[in-house]
């Protein structure tokens, strides 16, 4: 017989084997899941969940899919969580300062409470990349939010009503189209294809017969 | 974590880790290859293949578990549905919402065009926001879209269409320069330079990415810019059927509320399927690297509407799927891996391998070292072999893993296993459908109007994929699919919607005898206990 643990979901107890993922054991205990389960790999967020082991008084929160059961576990999933997201045009902003007070002012209305960074299922410093955005700090917010699923969990702890991944989203973008330096040899290439540089070799060498080109796959050069 | 029998094993592994860092196993000779793969790979097992009995493609060889929902009865059996009054009409109607949905919705409604994307999930939830690795594009001085073809090509069993290779190669470079545009980023130097590495099959590096959320960071730009220009995202809604119009063009889609089974109808005047690969039909028992949704849903639509598959009888098995915690079985363990230095041993510290070989050959020597070698690691759910990860901070330096591939060493950290420290077990884990839906160069089938981008297209990669080119082919194809669909749209008068093929399919399945209780499109596994 395989050890099992008693966990609640939504406060239902079951009996599941000690060794599943949140996400398994619900599945073991007979939900089919629509809401709150997509890539089942720890990347898209949609299975936030929040627990309590039984008699602690801290509230903690997981992936479900990445998170083992622990005997006396209440959960609660938290498949969609309201976050403001606002329109702007990428082509028509930039990294300015004001663009975040425009699009996001409640970020200045952080208390610095570090609920949001005790909340990130990634381990992330919330906190901290908000107060990066703040400060219109673009690049080292990307940075500090990179690993960021979106899953919404930051935000439903928050007193001052910070959309936090959408912040990170935009802080990212910025930097990545304005920010980061640009890619000579990119636009290099691109600007090659179009003048039409390869068209001629690209052309030649789809007409080769196919021993010739075996020939080529099997002698191709690998750079170390 | 790790049990004493897998420790006795891996202090084997870290005794030889000097050694084995300095060598350069050769890679194998074409013939070696083809034996290999004949004998090891899961497409050679012939009992596990079975032939079409009607369809498009009656008569050639599809995997048991596709051929059962292909030959299946569709859930718009016995429904009374009203095609004349749609919920939704639009010009382009796209079915999922991935990189490759995403993509199509961006370039249609830059050309004015009313798009409206359905997805079954949430917009995002696709392998796309789980590829991990990189994106290929020949971009630097010592590389050519030339030589990016003939890697794909060697790498694809030279089964790729050449007219889908061509275009994947010449336009992935503007693919990069387009994304870097909206904002995604890319791992670049100092100077702007983008560190690029190989990848298994690569004869140049030119894997871009970003760090290992490579995926997670494109298709959440994506996401973003489909948002930013309000196209509509219908979510939490299948198609269950393709409609067609009298005269044969596609007109839309039959749509299903996920959560309330709600039937609803979309008419457009082109529609682009973009539902992505199969990894949840688990082909032959294998666990899978893939989203929740991956059950091929597409193929089945588009196959009940006339449209041919290719290659639907190869599947990508990738290498190194986490053979151990069970927690984490098959999910990826990303080729970026090997890319940075780790190599692929055995239960007594040996490489057995070069670990950049291509995908199919990397997975069926694993398996053939687990199985016919004895040499694996035996784990809780059979075998395993070592990815010797700490080998990437002796040849990268300290603090290499925790830059390039956090999210590994997060996956693993939540179990206790320290990637910087200790190698990890792998085993192949169902990746990829190489194959799909038939498309020309401009993604269209064989039916008018009905466009196909991303993994529910087969051609592309021939009958193996090279990792990045996935990446790659969904913004590339994504983005055609959806200039492509606008421009037609501008032209189609439709004329009376209509199932009847759906009928005439039934028809056909019950002339050929065929007797299933089985319904299609999957839409999602059941992995519910049944007590």
């Amino acid at each position: 017989m395989e050890q099992t643990v008693n966990i609640f979901l939504y406060g239902k107890k079951y009996a599941v084997p000690s060794n599943l993922t949140i996400m398994a054991a619900m599945e073991y205990a007979g939900y089919q899941l629509t809401r709150g389960c997509g890539c089942r790999n720890g990347f898209c967020g949609a299975c936030a969940t929040i627990y309590r082991i039984k008699g602690d008084t801290e509230l903690k929160v997981c992936l479900a899919c990445q998170t083992k059961v622990e005997e006396n576990m209440y959960i609660a999933t938290l498949p969609f969580f309201p976050l403001v997201k606002q329109v702007y045009d990428i082509q028509k902003i930039g990294p300015t300062e004001q663009i975040m007070m425009q699009l996001y002012p409640e970020i200045y209305s952080c208390i610095g409470c570090n609920a949001c960074t005790k909340a990130c299922t990634q381990s992330l410093n919330v906190m901290q990349y908000i107060a990066y955005a703040q400060r219109g700090e673009y690049e080292k917010c990307a940075e500090e939010s990179f690993d960021c699923v979106m899953c919404g969990v930051c935000s439903s702890r928050c007193p001052a009503g910070i959309s936090h991944p959408q912040v990170a989203m935009l802080a990212r973008r910025l930097n990545g189209k304005y920010l980061a330096p640009e890619c000579g040899h990119l636009k290099d290439r691109v600007k090659e294809i179009n003048d039409g540089t390869f068209q001629e070799l690209m052309e030649a060498l789809m007409q080769k017969p196919l021993t010739e080109l075996k020939e080529l796959y099997n002698n191709r050069e690998i750079e170390k | 974590m790790y049990n004493e029998k897998m420790r006795e094993s891996m202090a084997k592994v870290e005794a030889n880790r000097e050694a084995n860092a300095k060598m350069d196993p050769r890679r194998m000779t074409a013939e070696e290859k083809e034996t290999l793969l004949a004998t090891f790979h899961p497409d050679y097992i012939e009992n596990q293949f079975t032939t079409l009995t009607v369809g498009p493609n009656k008569g050639e060889k599809v995997p048991l578990e596709l051929c059962a929902l292909l030959e299946a009865n569709s859930r718009v059996k016995g429904l009374q549905i009203d095609l004349e009054n749609p919920t939704y009409d639009v010009d382009v109607l796209i079915i999922g919402g991935g990189g490759a949905g995403s993509s199509a919705a961006i370039e249609a409604h830059e050309k004015g065009a009313n798009v409206m994307i359905v997805t079954k999930l949430r917009i995002g939830d696709a392998n796309t926001m789980m590829a991990e690795g990189g994106i290929q594009a020949a971009d630097k001085p010592n590389d050519s879209p030339a030589i990016h073809y003939i890697d794909a090509l060697g790498g694809g069993h030279f089964a790729n269409k050449p007219e889908l290779l061509y275009r994947l190669v010449t336009e992935a470079p503007d693919a990069i320069a387009w994304l870097n545009d909206l904002g995604v980023e890319f791992d670049k130097m100092p100077d702007g330079t983008m560190v690029t590495t190989h990848g298994g099959g690569t004869s140049r590096k030119r894997m871009h990415a970003a760090k290992d959320y490579s995926g997670a960071e494109i298709m959440r730009t994506l996401r973003d810019e489909v948002l930013n220009r309000d196209i509509p995202v219908v979510d939490f809604t299948s198609a269950i059927e393709l409609i067609l119009d009298d005269k044969g063009n596609a007109a839309g889609a039959v749509l299903m509320n996920m959560e309330t089974g709600e039937i609803m109808v979309a008419r457009a005047k082109t529609v682009i399927i973009a539902t992505g690969g199969c990894g949840r039909l688990h082909y032959q028992g294998f666990p899978t690297s893939n989203h929740y949704g991956a059950t091929a849903d597409g193929l089945v639509l588009g196959y009940r509407a006339g449209a041919k598959l290719l290659y639907q009888d190869t599947l990508q098995y990738h290498p190194t799927g986490a053979a151990y915690p069970e927690q984490i079985f098959g999910a990826l363990v990303t080729e970026k891996v090997r890319s940075l230095g780790a190599m692929l041993i055995n239960v007594d510290g040996v490489p057995f391998m070069n670990p950049l070989e291509t995908r199919d050959v990397s997975a069926a020597s694993i398996i053939r070292e687990c199985k016919e070698r004895g040499k694996g690691v035996e784990t809780p759910e059979g075998y395993g072999i070592w990815l010797d990860t700490p080998m990437i901070e002796l040849k990268g330096g300290e603090g290499t893993i925790e830059k390039r591939i956090p999210a590994m060493m997060r996956m693993f950290g939540k179990y206790g296993i320290d990637i910087r420290k200790e190698p990890i077990l792998i085993y192949p884990t169902l990746h990829y459908q190489n194959g799909g839906l038939e498309i020309k160069a401009d993604n269209e089938t064989c039916i008018p109007g009905l466009y196909v981008a991303g993994e529910a297209v087969g051609g592309i990669h021939g009958r193996n994929r090279l990792m990045g080119n996935s990446l790659l082919d969904i913004i590339v194809f994504g983005r055609s699919a959806g200039k492509n669909a606008a421009d037609k749209a501008k032209d189609v008068v439709l004329g009376k919607l209509t199932l009847d093929h759906v009928e005439k399919f039934a028809k056909e399945m019950e002339d050929a005898g065929i007797k299933t209780d089985v319904v299609s499109p999957k839409l999602l596994p059941d992995y519910t206990r049944k007590v």
